[in-house]
């Protein structure tokens, strides 16, 4: 049939993908501390999103024209982070940081 | 010479699955929409994550959300995404009375989600969790979770409505063949749906 792709095998994709489910469920209590699960899980999630992206919307076997309309808003996302990374890190505004205003000198 | 222009031959002819052929319009134009959709969804949870980290009373999100009933929502949308794949593989092979069950089948999965979704919703706001507050920190923890969970829901909406329509055009068309493209279209946005949750599962569930 016209446009018809080779079938992987999807029900070893979606134990895959329930496996690495429960894998995330399980790193959200280890106890290495916020940056190395937050590593961790964020791998996850990207590697569970190109899996469903290579297999279950056949981007593996589609024409570097799809695969690069596809890569072209992960371009942008990761752009968007280093945008938005020095506000968020080296900018002084967290509402912890602002003095009350009680504690501010009275003016005369 | 004739050896020459066999080698060239190849080259000169488009390759059937190139998508500026014309049966692969349809792909092509989800493709670029998805693509949109995606820096949307991209822009959510960038501006999500720079919220987050310019706060110093962010609630806990697998404390106050709870990942029990979201995990469940999660593993939903995987089977959703298997009988999706299924129903298009069930065409390939002719049958359309499987391919319209599977149809089915993912639609009703993604109306439990949505189900779930709203109850989810419910649990939380009687727990004081709104959209202007909430009584764990941030007022802005309330605002992100119900604008970038409910931008998904609505997807997920969409999406259902639209199974339900491709299944009629499967049960209009008499040739497997005339409906493929159309399940495949589909498909690809519902898989979408689910590669979305993934992200939002794990940025506005798990981190």
């Amino acid at each position: 049939m016209a446009g018809e792709h080779k079938h992987p095998n999807y029900m070893a994709i979606f134990w895959l993908l329930a496996v690495l489910t429960v894998v995330e469920l399980v790193v959200v209590f280890l106890p290495f501390g916020k940056m190395i699960n937050g590593t961790l899980l964020c791998g996850l999630a990207v590697g569970k999103a190109a899996v469903v992206a290579m297999y279950f919307m056949h981007l593996k076997f589609e024409t570097r024209t799809l695969g690069l309309i596809a890569l072209t808003p992960l371009a942008i996302a990761t752009l968007l982070v280093f945008v938005i990374l020095p506000d968020a890190f080296f900018v002084d505004h967290k509402t912890a940081n602002v003095k009350p205003a009680a504690e501010a000198p009275a003016k005369h | 010479m004739s050896q020459a222009a066999s080698h060239a031959a190849p080259h000169a002819v488009e390759p059937a699955e190139s998508p500026l052929t014309p049966e692969s319009w349809g792909k092509l134009g989800m493709w670029i929409f998805l693509a949109g959709d995606a820096v949307g969804f991209g822009t959510l949870l960038a501006a999500y994550g720079g919220m987050r980290a310019t706060s110093a009373d962010w609630p806990n999100p697998y404390e106050v959300l709870g990942i029990n009933l979201t995990a469940v929502m999660t593993f939903l949308l995987i089977c959703s995404s298997v009988t999706m794949v299924k129903a298009l593989e069930w065409l390939g092979k002719g049958d359309r009375g499987k391919c319209r069950m599977f149809l089915f089948f993912t639609a009703l999965g993604g109306a439990i989600f949505v189900s779930l979704q709203a109850y989810e919703w419910t649990h939380l706001i009687h727990r004081g969790l709104h959209i202007d507050g909430n009584p764990w920190g941030a007022a802005l923890f309330g605002t992100s979770f119900f604008i970038v969970t409910g931008f998904h829901g609505m997807h997920v909406t969409g999406g259902v409505i639209y199974l339900l329509s491709v299944i009629g055009v499967v049960s209009r068309r008499p040739d497997p063949a005339a409906s493929y493209n159309v399940v495949e279209i589909v498909g690809l946005y519902w898989h979408f749906v689910d590669l979305v949750w993934i992200m939002v599962f794990t940025f506005m569930y798990l981190l």
